[in-house]
């Protein structure tokens, strides 16, 4: 049952990320609900999916590094939900979408490799772990709104913007967007961190060097950003950077810790 | 029944002629009684813009209606009437097109479905619709929509006004909180500050070398002006630059937008450069929170939307022929005996 919550939520990403594109190739990409509902739908099927191996795990179901894929990309769902009528960024749907179904196939086709004993719930590190990943997914999302600010801005400053330049959001909306995420992404970030540290059960050292890291980046990309040191441009960059770092540290850090 | 149309438009009557047949608001209700009185007429709708005056009539006699129509309208302008006329379905097929903006001036504009609009529900009002005139003009309605969301005919800006309108909105989305600085007081770029001023813009300040041609344009666009030695501190509290003088040699430059540029933060600064020889140093450019567009850059833009409106005409025209195939499908069963029963 499980896995055709999966497989139906990667469907539901792959309509979205298929409407996208073929309206796009049409030149007549219009925010509208189809991708919001898509999304949704996704989301829905993610949650659920979760949900019953949550209840067979009696535990946070983030034991391997597929079900860890699946959780962050439903996270970045959530926000893309949350913020995605606020903000009018309805076209972050075409860039969500792709990265969450990347997400999903590879948690699909990846190994499930050795998966942790639950060894009694301990509340603090539950709290940690998705924590850690709620915030992974707001700062996926502040990457996807820095590489869309990127995008938009080569496009205003050619001469020869394309198609896409219409349906992009303005510059200065995608600045403040990425800005709020990281904040929004920070905070949480720094919760689960704290939370980690009052968990009874021993966290290995090398992930804890592996999030400080992160989370120091994070804490100087914000700083740079918000007292004016850093450019609208140079902040997308960084959020951009620093999320691929971490996503490429993930397995790294996940590897280390069954080894540890 | 047939459907006729007749009328004159941008492209068959100069503008003062146009003048004289157009129809004020407050005299359409009597001009359509009149035109209903015609032997015949059944129904008439009278759609009157800058570019055109049409009549839309349903009728059992086109020939006899049309010729009185020409009296009408030669008696209210004192001159004859140098109408084109269409009949079923060639008239069906002219009011789709001209609701789609197919017919307009500036193909694709969207102002002119409202227009139609209007003129039907002023004929409803009347009580000159019919309701032969009525399933047509409902139709018109769809068919726009339907061209509209599946064609790109309306796609993109085509003036170097609306252009600069839709880039400024890229850059900082609403513009209603911005400042406009004007250097040089020329025709284009005044008719751009008045299109962002169309947007709600906060204000508008103009900056010349004669400061009695800044007042002068300062108050016709109800803006202020400085003079031009000031400019440059100006310029730190503008979002958008317009900039068209006559001057020698650069006059925006990188060394002279940097220190602006440091002391306002996130905020952008969009530079429309509308001179020739060009004002701004293209180097701006590169300056990050820096947008600079110049009159080739603007004209090519709104070149670009017309070349796409214009590669789109063909599915739009087949989409309204199947649409007057719906309709001519429809008005035929009205003088279908089974149908009728």
């Amino acid at each position: 049952m499980e896995r055709a919550a999966l497989i139906g939520s990667s469907l539901c990403y792959l309509f979205a990320l298929g409407h996208t594109l073929f309206s796009l190739f049409k030149g007549r990409f219009r925010p509208g609900r189809f991708n919001v509902a898509a999304v949704a739908a996704g989301a829905g099927l993610q949650g659920w999916y979760l949900t019953l191996l949550g209840s067979q795990l009696h535990a946070c179901p983030i034991r391997t590094l597929p079900q860890v894929l699946v959780f962050l990309g439903w996270s970045m769902a959530l926000f893309y939900l949350a913020i995605g009528t606020s903000y009018r960024l309805s076209l972050m749907g075409a860039f969500t979408a792709p990265v969450v179904l990347l997400l999903q196939v590879a948690a699909v086709f990846i190994p499930a490799g050795k998966i942790d004993p639950v060894r009694g719930v301990d509340p603090w590190i539950e709290t940690h772990a998705s924590l850690s990943l709620v915030a992974y997914g707001a700062l996926g999302l502040s990457c996807i709104a820095g590489l869309m600010y990127l995008v938009q801005e080569r496009q205003l400053k050619s001469r020869r913007p394309s198609a896409i330049f219409h349906d992009l959001p303005p510059v200065t909306t995608l600045a403040v967007t990425v800005r709020r995420l990281l904040v929004a992404g920070f905070v949480v970030l720094t919760i689960g961190f704290a939370a980690g540290f009052l968990a009874r059960t021993p966290i290995p050292k090398v992930k804890i060097c592996f999030s400080a890291l992160i989370w120091l980046l994070y804490a100087g990309l914000l700083a740079d950003s918000l007292s004016g040191r850093l450019g609208n441009r140079r902040t997308a960059q960084g959020a951009m950077l620093v999320f691929l770092l971490a996503l490429l540290l993930l397995p790294v850090i996940q590897r280390l810790s069954t080894l540890g | 029944m047939n459907i006729l149309c007749a009328g004159i438009n941008h492209r068959t009557a100069r503008l003062d002629v146009r003048e004289r047949f157009a129809v004020a608001p407050e005299e359409a209700p009597a001009l359509l009684c009149d035109l209903r009185s015609v032997e015949g007429v059944s129904g008439a709708v009278v759609l009157s813009t800058c570019n055109r005056v049409e009549i839309y009539a349903s009728s059992l006699c086109p020939v006899r209606a049309l010729d009185g129509f020409r009296e009408i309208l030669s008696a209210r302008t004192g001159m004859e009437a140098p109408l084109y006329h269409h009949d079923t379905p060639h008239a069906v097929r002219h009011l789709f097109r001209v609701a789609s903006g197919l017919d307009s001036m500036v193909i694709g504009e969207t102002e002119i479905l409202g227009q139609v609009k209007k003129a039907y529900s002023v004929a409803s009002e009347a009580g000159t619709a019919t309701r032969t005139m009525h399933k047509l003009f409902q139709h018109a309605f769809r068919v726009a929509k339907s061209v509209r969301t599946e064609t790109q005919i309306t796609s993109g800006p085509t003036s170097v006004g609306s252009v600069a309108v839709e880039l400024a909105e890229k850059i900082f989305g609403d513009l209603r909180h911005l400042r406009v600085l004007m250097l040089g007081a020329g025709e284009i770029s005044e008719r751009t500050a008045r299109s962002l001023q169309s947007r709600g813009v906060r204000s508008t300040v103009v900056s010349n070398r004669t400061y009695e041609r800044a007042a002068q344009l300062a108050a016709e666009i109800g803006g202020m002006a400085i003079h031009f030695d000031h400019w440059d501190k100006a310029v730190a509290d503008a979002d958008i630059l317009i900039s068209s003088t006559n001057a020698d040699g650069r006059l925006v430059t990188p060394e002279k937008l940097a220190p602006v540029m440091k002391g306002r933060g996130e905020r952008s600064l969009f530079v429309i450069d509308l001179a020739v020889p060009r004002d701004a140093d293209p180097a701006i450019n590169d300056m990050e929170g820096v947008f600079l567009h110049d009159v080739d850059s603007l004209q090519q833009i709104a070149a670009e939307s017309l070349v796409i409106r214009q590669r789109e005409v063909e599915r739009c025209e087949s989409l309204i022929e199947s649409h007057v195939g719906g309709f001519m499908k429809w008005l035929q069963s009205l003088h279908d005996p089974e149908r009728q029963r």
